[in-house]
């Protein structure tokens, strides 16, 4: 490359200018940093922090990263709408969140240094891309003069790249033409970020040989433009400094980083494969759940079944539909899709049948924000059905927990016999962590029994029907009021099932008044002796004390360390996470009741707060964002401390 | 290879122990009592068969059957069996629907049901009229139905449920009537024999609420003149005296008599094994009085299933790549070791 040109362009500050070949920056050691790639959505930003988490993770970093992109697939170029950004914190601690601050921004056009420059610390570091910042690129971005050339951005310490230069002379003999050329840049900056945070290269390198393997010469283009980034950072006196951050100490075994979408496609095949039975899938692409259907169309080789339906209604049914023939039957989807399906999920509350439904939450209500995190469907969850209508609810507090809990929805649903939610959100969705990969022989065991025999005269209970002997009564519970699981090509158990009351027993229909509110009763009750299965709540800090934060699904990770944080201020404060909704751990009352204060932030306006206060008559504070994104960790410290100390 | 001989069930075996619980004079009750009698012969033993239904009269019926089913919520009911077929291709499933549940509230899932050529078979009972919720027009009832709902007569077009079932693709589309036990007997049967989705239009007579409106095909006197029951090979032929037949004139069908000038060689020859649907389309149009209504057959062809699909496709995975192995598909991606 021509560090002459470079000078020309105004990229090196005068007082460092001078084209210098040195030996290396000072390194500085730090525990953690937070970075963003921010971008047009064309600029390739998910996948330059997508590899420089790969890499992190790699190198033994822990990590937790948050893509964030617009709803359209490709907003006009340039502007405002069409910023994609993607954030990566990785450290040498253990972390739980994607970071609030960032220390390190880089912003390929004028759009995404506006979207982003509020988030970067005061002293952090901006890389620019100076080759998109001409007069027509500001006034998309809506800005009339360029930030580059008056105060607006004194203080942080930038980095002026002509990256579009720098790649296309990176690229020249590998005939490209300019537009192959530019796609290229978003290794440049990669590169570039490499070296200054002392990333290896090798493991992008072998990702590009295999993605573009039927093409070398963009493997060609895309290695030299890497390489070009990172001897440019390596080169060119223009770097503050380079950064180090160690390895963290993390328990022994074999990682891989996941997504919660991920974990929950793999935590599904894994259900298929241990309880060796028919999983069958069906959804309607909708954001941010298709990724799910996605992987699991391409999971033929492990025994499941997909279909992508007409609708939400046709997905929800087809599960349905085949968890009455014997298999699981599982959907996903997000909030919009959660109330096409809501009457379908009433008949299976009413037909006791097994069914896994995912809500992937984003910000509602209608349409809402398809592409944004909220928790606003944990009451439509609960209560967003006609009649009382119980089903269970589970709710993944991380990426990588979502694996974890698909398992737990498939135990509960084929145990108990009923619909069961998973709440994930749009943050654990699309966000990743590392994953300790579990040996196959740990994975729970879920068993499962149909029935194979007549059971009317099996220690018969109720009246109806009971006794008589050689039938088949598929509402004859077991102690945990759970009905049998008879399946089609049974001989001797044929029997009608379907959505009008049944009696109790023999499942006949019944509109008897008695039975009717005996029936609503137990279904409740059923979903109730859940209860007895699932682990009490946590406690972390003290057991008892002044203040208790308590949280549920995807915000685990910024209240546990906001609460460690103000641990460490020496504050009497202690969380605990709620993964199960519905039915709540047992000793969920008891924990309440040891703090005087009850804090409990959600993205939403306050729903388990709502059901806190309902159930268990305590004084719960709500901390509530309905913006679209998830918590800082310092929103939820700042709360805390105006608790604690009156702030 | 020994012969076993196919099982064969009694209509008693096929009845369930729930009163029926339909109006009197009900077509529904003829419905039901023919389904039975084609299910003794069909081969499928009872524990194999399943009914799915969605909300009306009509969906009943499975509570009345000795074998597996399952009463679903309005309009959805093809979806619930597409659920069943994907996970147990093993069993034969039927689906009762009637012109509300399945043309109206479910109208989509039906369309994409037959698209799929998911092996179910759908018998769409069409009495003109929403019963269960007491005599409001449904989609097919004609233009002008005065009910409840359409004090001043029905403004909307009518929807001709074969011509739906045609333009989704069908690959099994037939007519019955439920007075005429023999000819509703043997087309469920067909429907049975059928591989992939098979589409029933059944006149249903509802005696409470649009009493009578069929009579035109049904009432001795009339039906000769009003009916045409279609035979595969044969030339389309109907009347009192057999003297009517239908002939195409260009792209439109006519009613010509057969006489001198016109002999049964000029008439149309019905062909439900035609790769083209367009003379099925052609016969779905005909409608009273200009026309006879065709009874039978209108299209029977063959082409794969969904399940066969699927199942192409999972054992050219297995056969490509060999069985899952859930290490691998953990392990599927960078990696790194914390000792």
């Amino acid at each position: 490359m021509s560090i002459a040109e470079v000078n020309e362009k105004g990229t090196i500050p005068p007082e460092t200018a001078g084209p210098k070949v040195k030996n290396r920056e000072p390194i500085e050691e730090v525990e953690s940093i937070t970075i963003r790639f921010a971008g047009d959505s064309g600029d390739g930003m998910q996948l330059a922090g997508t590899q420089f988490t790969n890499v992190s993770a790699i190198l033994g970093n822990d990590i937790a990263t948050f893509p964030d992109f617009p709803a359209e697939i490709r907003a006009p170029a340039g502007t405002l709408a069409g910023v994609s950004g993607f954030q990566v914190h990785f450290s040498s601690t253990d972390i739980h969140t994607p970071g609030d601050r960032l220390n390190a921004l880089v912003a390929m056009n004028p759009a995404a240094l506006k979207t982003n420059i509020k988030d970067l610390n005061k002293d952090g570091i901006l890389i620019v891309n100076v080759d998109s910042f001409g007069t027509s690129d500001l006034f998309k971005a809506n800005y009339k003069t360029s930030p580059l050339e008056d105060d607006s951005l004194k203080g942080y310490r930038i980095v002026r790249v002509p990256i579009n230069k720098l790649t296309r002379e990176a690229v020249t003999e590998c005939k490209l033409t300019p537009r192959e050329a530019d796609r290229c840049k978003n290794f440049f900056a990669l590169g570039l970020v490499y070296w200054m945070f002392e990333r290896p290269m090798e493991p992008t390198i072998k990702w590009i040989k295999e993605k573009f393997a039927k093409n070398a010469q963009y493997v060609e283009a895309n290695v030299r433009t890497l390489k070009a980034g990172y001897n440019y950072g390596e080169t060119v006196e223009i770097m503050p400094v380079q950064y180090r951050v160690a390895k963290a100490k993390i328990s022994p075994g074999t990682y891989r980083k996941i997504t919660g979408n991920e974990a929950l496609a793999l935590g599904l095949v894994a259900i298929s494969q241990t309880m060796n039975k028919t999983l069958v899938f069906s959804g309607y692409p909708i954001t941010p759940a298709s990724p799910i259907l996605e992987q699991l169309s391409d999971m033929k080789r492990f025994g499941i079944k997909t279909l992508q339906a007409e609708d939400e209604i046709a997905a929800v049914g087809v599960a349905i539909g085949a968890s009455f023939a014997g298999a699981l039957g599982v959907t996903a989807t997000s909030g919009p899709g959660i109330c096409l399906k809501s009457e379908a999920i009433g008949l299976a509350v009413m037909t006791e049948l097994p069914l896994v439904v995912i809500d992937v939450q984003r910000g509602g209500p209608s349409t809402g924000l398809p592409t944004k995190t909220e928790q606003a469907d944990l009451l439509q969850a609960m209560f967003g059905r006609n009649g009382e209508c119980p089903a269970a609810i589970v709710a993944p507090q991380s990426p990588a927990d979502c694996f974890d809990m698909a398992f737990e929805a498939a135990r509960i649903a084929t145990e108990f016999m009923l619909p069961v939610f998973v709440l994930s959100d749009g943050y654990i969705a699309n966000g990743a962590e590392p994953w300790r990969i579990p040996k196959i022989e740990n994975l729970p065991k879920i068993k499962i029994t149909h029935a194979t025999q007549p059971n009317s005269n099996n220690g018969a209970t109720h009246e109806n029907g009971a006794g008589e002997p050689g039938k088949y009564l598929p509402y004859l519970r077991n102690e945990k009021l759970v009905r049998p699981w008879a399946i089609p090509g049974t001989p001797g158990l044929e029997h009608r099932i379907g959505g009008i009351e049944k009696q109790d027993g023999t499942g006949n229909v019944n509109y008897d008044p008695l039975n009717h509110e005996h029936m609503v009763k137990t279904r409740a009750q059923k979903v109730a002796n859940i209860a007895d299965t699932i682990p009490p709540l946590a406690v972390s800090g003290p057991d008892k004390g002044e203040l208790l934060v308590i949280g549920w699904g995807g915000t685990y990770g910024s209240i546990l360390t906001a609460v460690q944080r103000a641990q460490r201020k020496g504050l009497s404060v202690a969380t605990t996470h709620l993964r199960y909704l519905n039915p709540m751990p047992k000793n969920t009352e008891a924990v309440l009741k040891n703090y005087k204060k009850v804090l409990v932030p959600e993205l939403n306006s306050g729903q388990l707060c709502w059901l806190l206060r309902a159930k268990f008559l305590v004084d719960a504070i709500g901390l509530n964002k309905i913006q679209g994104r998830p918590f800082l960790v310092s929103e939820i410290e700042a709360e805390i401390e105006r608790l604690l100390l009156n702030k | 290879m020994s012969i076993t001989a196919l099982p064969t069930l009694t209509t008693k075996e096929l009845t369930s122990d729930q009163e029926v619980r339909w109006c009197p004079g009900c077509g529904d009750y003829s419905i039901l009592a023919q389904m039975r009698k084609a299910l003794t012969t069909c081969g499928i033993p009872k524990e194999n068969l399943v009914f799915v239904s969605g909300i009306g009269c009509s969906s009943r019926f499975p509570y009345y059957m000795n074998t597996y089913g399952f009463h679903t919520i309005h309009g959805r009911a093809p979806t619930f069996a597409t659920g069943i077929r994907l996970a147990r291709p093993d069993l034969q499933v039927w689906m009762i629907t009637g012109d509300g549940d399945g043309l109206s509230i479910g109208g989509n899932h039906l369309i994409h049901a037959l698209r799929r050529n998911i092996d179910i078979k759908i018998l769409l009972f069409n009495n003109e009229i929403y019963g269960l919720t007491k005599g409001q027009y449904s989609p097919t009832s004609r233009q002008g139905t005065k009910t409840k709902s359409s004090p001043q007569g029905s403004i909307d077009n009518p929807l001709r449920p074969l011509t739906l079932a045609l333009a989704a693709e069908a690959s099994f589309v037939a007519r019955t009537i439920d007075v005429d036990v023999t000819h509703l007997t043997s087309i469920l049967q067909k429907a049975a024999a059928h591989k992939g989705s098979a589409f029933i239009e059944i006149y249903q007579n509802c005696k409470i609420f649009n009493d009578g409106i069929f009579d035109y095909v049904t009432d001795r006197t009339l039906k000769s003149d009003n009916a045409l029951y279609l035979e595969h090979g044969k030339p389309m032929i109907f009347g009192k005296d057999r003297k009517k037949g239908i002939r195409l004139k260009g792209l439109e069908p006519e009613v010509v008599t057969i006489d001198k000038d016109c002999s049964e060689n000029d008439l149309l020859v019905h062909d439900e094994k035609a790769p083209s649907a367009t003379l099925a389309y052609l016969l779905s149009r005909f409608a009273n009085p200009k026309f006879p209504e065709c009874v039978g057959v209108y299209r029977n062809v063959e082409r794969p299933t969904y399940e066969e699909g699927l199942e192409n496709q999972i054992q050219a995975q297995l056969a490509a790549k060999g069985k899952g192995d859930l290490e691998k598909l953990f392990k599927n991606d960078d990696l790194w070791v914390v000792e």
